[in-house]
């Protein structure tokens, strides 16, 4: 039996949109158009408009997620710090759209003196580059936007995108905070990147792609690569909480020294927006610590695939949140060194470890 | 890279209060540093002089909103030693166990403030509800939370209230707990010991020269502690350690007020212990006799100082008041100049900042 997809799911729907376009056009009984009702119900309409809902309903499931996560932050940091974190409405699910209406509602200042096309463009880049990030992780083999063969390098691809922005972004805004915290944001992002390409490295060895697909397969048939790449699954999530910019990384927004770094300038919507990115970003490297060493949608068959990968997410979300409430910003040369000192021998460790395991045949 | 002047404040989230100060960084490190303080200033030693004395003691609490009661019981004791008079005594007990309550507050908003400086929003939570256990306590002795207004000049205003001793007890064992909490919470923290080791280095010569004093001073590794080199009040009948930190670093001066909280609850006890049932005010004339008085204490940011000239009127002819801060945050570029700017709020967080008694 071939398993019913979102794709195969939705394109029945399509077809049947394409179909009631077709008789409509029937019934109006001009011979000239008909052409285009035939055409409407051929291969390449009806698959253009299944991606689109495709597209559509994994961006508002997505995006829902990312929600949660700011929600999810908010309590459990409530309960960590001994207050209550939201209250609008049943279990304070309500407060973030209240927020979201009233950043919306606040007046979009743009600085006299920044370079306002790349002031308002960073933001666009850095918004765009994390929601094109949410189509990339799939739920489960049926819950995806698109499998190409090299996801992960595509993803990871985009992941990287994020420093130009940031440096775009803090130069615009021609404020010194802005421009310090740009420059310190693009450092980390760099400096942390190369961590994460060495462990995901030893992935592919381990695993022979770089399709998510594959590599859950591969743990479904043999074990979470959490357990023999300890070394990798600890360095890949101090590299994630790195690149999502949260404590104890969070430096290139550090308000006690530089305001709030390289968005300082940053208000309104767009400051909402960049919130936005930083949380969508956070929750991809949950996703991809989730498909790359927890296995993925791998689960006792008693719930579905997809509800095991969000429990996933969410607790390596839970962790990071966690690890904010306890530790304090550390500095940017300590960051650095830590990036280049430790975490990275450290990657090229658990890369031996991989290359040997691959070597002896035990995978 | 060029060098260039950033200003962190007047309105910066690292300033505590209205001030300024004004880096010159080259890259990342201060060459230069230059606190500007002004934003705030009241003229409240110039109001001083048409306001006879008992009117002062309410002004005296707005000097420092996180302790104002160590500073309107500075003014007291300085009008008190103009007057030559005798405080009774279980006033005296009264006023070292409330100073002491005042300190743990002080300190704890201070520990608050640090753990924002730092990035640690947990830490600025926590601290603040155990302070207002103390505020609370302070309610219920005097009133009102913040601006007490509870020493008298011959005393205090009233005795302790009815189970006043048996909640401050209890507050102080939960409070010891949960200051183990905090230490686990910073202590246990390898980047809170990353960002404080060896961030602000100033030798204890250099501290002592630049006038500094207080816990500031004694993170400096001076042991040196008003409430035993030049005891007031009943501080000489009760045993306390003066805590000192042989590190002169950040983490010296955090480690030392950590330790001063366990030392005030220490007092605190001691007090109840030792004091007795008695009045607790005696009556004060109006107008002082003409002539010059000074005291100082141990206020939870150093020593504070004032210095009061009688013309034998029912009002001041002038009043100075020395604060610990003014001092500290003057001596400061000594300790950030060589440092990075993500330590300023390290080093600057360290010295307390409370601007009202500062700028005056």
């Amino acid at each position: 039996m071939v398993e019913t997809t979102l794709f195969s799911l939705l394109h029945g729907l399509a077809l049947w949109i394409g179909e009631v376009a077709q008789w409509l056009i029937k019934v109006t009984g001009i011979k000239e158009i008909q052409f285009i009702g035939d055409w409407a119900v051929t291969g390449g309409p009806v698959n253009f408009l299944t991606i689109l809902l495709v597209c559509a309903i994994f961006m508002v499931a997505a995006l829902l997620v990312g929600i949660t996560c700011i929600w999810q932050e908010r309590k459990v940091l409530g309960r960590i710090m001994d207050r209550r974190g939201t209250q609008v409405g049943m279990l304070g699910l309500f407060q973030n759209f209240a927020d979201a209406i009233k950043t919306l509602l606040k007046e979009l200042i743009i600085p006299r003196d920044a370079d306002k096309k790349l002031f308002m463009w960073s933001v666009t880049g850095l918004i765009g580059s994390s929601v094109l990030l949410l189509g990339l992780v799939p739920w489960s083999t049926r819950f995806f936007v698109a499998n190409p063969e090299l996801t992960l390098l595509i993803g990871l691809a985009v992941f990287s995108l994020a420093p130009f922005f940031i440096m775009i972004g803090g130069w615009a805004s021609n404020n010194k905070y802005s421009m310090i915290g740009a420059m310190r944001g693009a450092a980390q992002l760099i400096a942390y990147e190369i961590p994460i390409l060495m462990v995901v490295l030893s992935i592919i060895i381990m695993t022979g792609s770089l399709n998510f697909n594959v590599i859950v397969a591969f743990q479904q048939t043999h074990m979470w690569l959490m357990f023999p790449l300890f070394i990798g699954f600890i360095t890949f999530f101090v590299c994630g909480i790195a690149e999502s910019e949260r404590v104890p990384f969070d430096l290139p927004e550090a308000e006690a020294e530089l305001v709030e770094g390289w968005q300082t300038e940053y208000g309104s919507i767009q400051w909402g927006l960049i919130m936005m990115a930083d949380y969508l970003r956070a929750y991809v490297v949950s996703a991809l610590i989730t498909v790359l060493f927890l296995g993925g949608w791998d689960g006792p068959t008693f719930l579905w695939p997809e509800v095991w990968y969000l429990i996933k997410v969410f607790f390596v979300f839970f962790i990071m949140i966690w690890v904010r409430s306890a530790t304090v910003r550390i500095r940017t040369d300590q960051l650095l060194k830590i990036g280049w000192k430790r975490l990275l021998p450290l990657s090229v460790v658990n890369l031996g470890i991989a290359v040997v395991m691959k070597a002896m045949g035990w995978f | 890279m060029t060098e260039m002047w950033v200003n962190m404040g007047p309105q910066h989230p690292m300033t505590h209060g209205l001030w300024s100060l004004r880096v010159k960084i080259n890259g990342e490190i201060i060459t230069d540093a230059e606190p500007m303080i002004g934003y705030l200033h009241r003229g409240w030693e110039k109001m001083m002089e048409n306001r006879d004395y008992h009117q002062i003691v309410p002004l005296a609490d707005r000097l420092c909103y996180a302790s104002s009661l160590s500073w309107s019981h500075l003014y007291c004791k300085t009008v008190e030693d103009l007057l030559e008079l005798e405080v009774p005594e279980r006033a005296q007990w009264i006023r070292t166990l409330t100073l002491e309550i005042q300190r743990i507050a002080s300190h704890l908003m201070w520990l608050a403030a640090i753990g924002t400086d730092l990035g640690s929003y947990t830490m600025f939570l926590l601290p603040m509800r155990e302070r207002e256990m103390f505020l609370d306590l302070m309610t219920d002795l005097s009133g009102s939370r913040m601006t007490t207004n509870y020493p008298r000049i011959g005393g205090v205003r009233n005795d302790l209230p009815p189970n006043w001793e048996r909640d401050t007890l209890r507050v102080l064992n939960l409070f010891e707990k949960r200051l183990r909490e905090f230490e686990a919470l910073f202590d246990e923290c390898s980047a809170f010991l990353m960002r404080t080791k060896g961030v602000g280095k100033l030798s204890g010569p250099e501290a002592i020269n630049l006038g500094m004093t207080g816990p500031f001073m004694r993170g400096c590794n001076v042991d040196f502690d008003l409430r035993r080199d030049d005891p007031y009040e009943k501080y000489s009948e009760v045993d306390f350690r003066v805590c000192t930190h042989p590190d002169c670093d950040s983490y010296a001066r955090y480690r030392v007020r950590i330790d001063e909280m366990y030392e005030s609850c220490n007092i605190i006890r001691q007090c109840f212990q030792k004091m007795k049932q008695g009045p607790v005010r005696v009556k004060s004339p109006k107008a002082v006799p003409a002539g010059r008085a000074f005291a100082h204490v141990e206020d939870p940011r150093g020593e504070g100082l004032m210095y009061l000239i009688s013309d034998g009127s029912d009002k001041p002819y002038r009043l100075k008041v020395r604060s610990p801060i003014f001092v500290i945050v003057s001596g400061m570029p000594a300790a950030l100049i060589g440092e990075k700017v993500a330590d300023i709020p390290a080093i600057m967080g360290m010295a307390d900042m409370c601007l009202g008694e500062t700028d005056r």
